[in-house]
């Protein structure tokens, strides 16, 4: 859920003492335990591997996937969605391909681009967009739909004619759902990314992971999942942070 | 500058899933230019309809309604309406609603401006033209629609439940401002409404409508001076022409209570 807008001081020492707590489990877990590594030996190999440049790289790598991905699916989804809820027509032709590609995860994909596309980076940022397209069209066409019918009739009885009625009040009146869509779609495109890289990838957070399992090297794949972690939070809270300024209009309860 | 209205033998029918509901069975009404005339009656009995049969925004199933001769086809910039879920644009600020209708209709920016401001001082929210809707309150929401509709200068207000989701108080003030306003520009007004005082206060007749099928049963006039002030809200004339229209809403032949 959305957190409130000024989070509340104990409410924010709770979420501080409970990432502590984690990181106690952890350490105890790793101590008695022999297959886990330390959160300091973690901490170290982060620090090895960013040192060779070797995560940096790998970051690079991944974020570029997804954004790449991630831009292409809602540039296409965000038309269509708008075009299916305002086009009885459009509906009727892009509706059974979206049902049908919602019920398919984005990853039962990869062996079909594969043979189709390749294994170039074109198979990896394929998936990524599908992902991201899905999310963001299911969430636009729902906007367009939602739109309070009273703000239509306002606006006709002003004299708008229809171009503007959808310049002017759709587009503004389904924002927030297509910001919710994005949000979605970036969480799914960012969660596809470590299955895409399986394929034949050379490098990437994904490609890390996978590469570390073969040498059972703990750290690394500790590192790298705390990575994807971090950067998957991050880019949830600026998209968040543009949410709430573009949206700020909304009564919010 | 004002126009009449003319609704004539209009009927408005909806399928349902079962058989279909007879909204309005031929309904005709005249509402001179100038005129204020409050429409009330029992929930159904669609009043809501009739009002946006005029506003252009539905279409009847048979009959006609004219504005100032003219067949009823769509909106109009001739017809100002007044929702009353407000229906202002909350990503706009009140003087980007109020100047909505301008914009669309192309008014250079600086008339725009003018004009918008001009209303926006009229309804009493000068000090809120940059303020957004989810900051005021219900009454300012309502005066910030009004406004908005002024301002493309409609030669007929029509007002469906405007006042509905107000406090008393709220509501009685809007009344008045209401009156005051229409006694300088004698715009034609339609004004639906649930409130029998709030029809006797303001209209020059009262028509009350019966719900299945929806229909006219009568028209009251209401014999009342302008200005309407206190005291002729709490006069002995008022309180009889009040349960006139009371008794003719309420003891309708067929309805449910």
């Amino acid at each position: 859920m959305i957190a409130p807008k000024k989070r509340k001081p104990a409410l924010l020492a709770l979420n501080i003492a409970s990432a502590i707590a984690g990181l106690g489990v952890w350490w105890i877990w790793s101590v008695t335990g022999e297959n886990v590594p330390t959160p300091v030996e973690v901490a170290r190999r982060m620090g090895e591997l960013f040192a060779d440049g070797t995560l940096e790289a790998d970051i690079l790598a991944s974020l570029q996937r997804v954004l790449i991905g991630f831009a292409l699916g809602c540039a296409v989804a965000i038309p269509v969605g708008f075009l299916m809820g305002w086009y009885a027509v459009a509906r009727a032709v892009f509706e059974p391909w979206v049902q049908f590609f919602r019920t398919v995860p984005p990853l039962a994909l990869i062996p079909l681009v594969v043979v189709l596309l390749g294994i170039g980076e074109e198979p990896k940022i394929f998936v990524i967009y599908v992902a991201a397209f899905l999310s963001c069209v299911i969430a636009t066409f729902q906007g367009v739909v939602d739109v309070d019918r009273t703000l239509l009739n306002a606006a006709r009885v002003l004299g708008a004619p229809t171009r503007t009625i959808f310049a002017r009040v759709v587009v503004p009146a389904s924002m927030p759902y297509i910001l919710v869509g994005m949000r979605v779609g970036l969480g799914s495109a960012w969660g596809t990314l470590v299955a895409a890289e399986l394929v034949a990838a050379q490098e990437g957070l994904g490609y890390r992971m996978q590469n570390a399992q073969i040498y059972v090297d703990r750290p690394t794949i500790f590192a790298a999942l705390i990575c994807i972690g971090i950067l998957g939070l991050l880019m949830d809270r600026v998209l968040l942070l543009v949410e709430r300024r573009a949206t700020s209009w909304q009564e919010r309860r | 500058m004002s126009k009449d209205i003319a609704i004539r033998g209009v009927a408005k029918i909806f399928p349902l899933k079962d058989g279909r509901f007879t909204a309005l069975d031929d309904v005709s009404l005249d509402i001179s230019a100038s005129e204020f005339v409050a429409i009330v009656g029992p929930s159904g009995c669609g009043k809501s309809t009739l009002l946006n049969i005029v506003a252009g925004l539905e279409h009847p199933t048979s009959g006609e309604a004219r504005v100032g001769g003219d067949v009823v086809t769509g909106p109009g910039p001739d017809r100002g309406v007044i929702f009353q879920q407000f229906a202002l644009f909350p990503w706009l600020t009140v003087r980007k609603n109020v100047e909505f209708g301008l914009r669309t209709a192309g008014v250079p920016k600086a008339q725009r401006r003018a004009r918008a401001e001009h209303f926006i001082e009229l309804v009493g929210l000068s000090r809120f033209a940059d303020a957004l809707p989810k900051t005021l309150s219900g009454g300012m929401k309502q005066r910030c629609a009004i406004a908005r509709a002024y301002a493309v200068d409609p030669q007929i207000l029509l007002m469906d439940e405007p006042f509905g989701a107000l406090d008393s108080l709220t509501r009685v003030r809007l009344q008045e401002q209401l009156l005051q306003t229409w006694s300088q520009d004698q715009r034609t007004v339609m004004f639906i409404t649930h409130d029998v005082d709030e029809a006797v206060f303001l209209a020059n007749r009262v028509v009350v409508m019966a719900a299945n099928p929806g229909r006219i049963v009568e028209i009251i006039d209401v014999d009342l001076p302008y200005p309407r002030t206190e005291d002729v809200r709490l006069g002995a004339e008022f309180t009889a022409l009040r349960n006139r229209v009371w008794s003719a809403v309420h003891h309708q032949e067929g309805t449910p209570a």
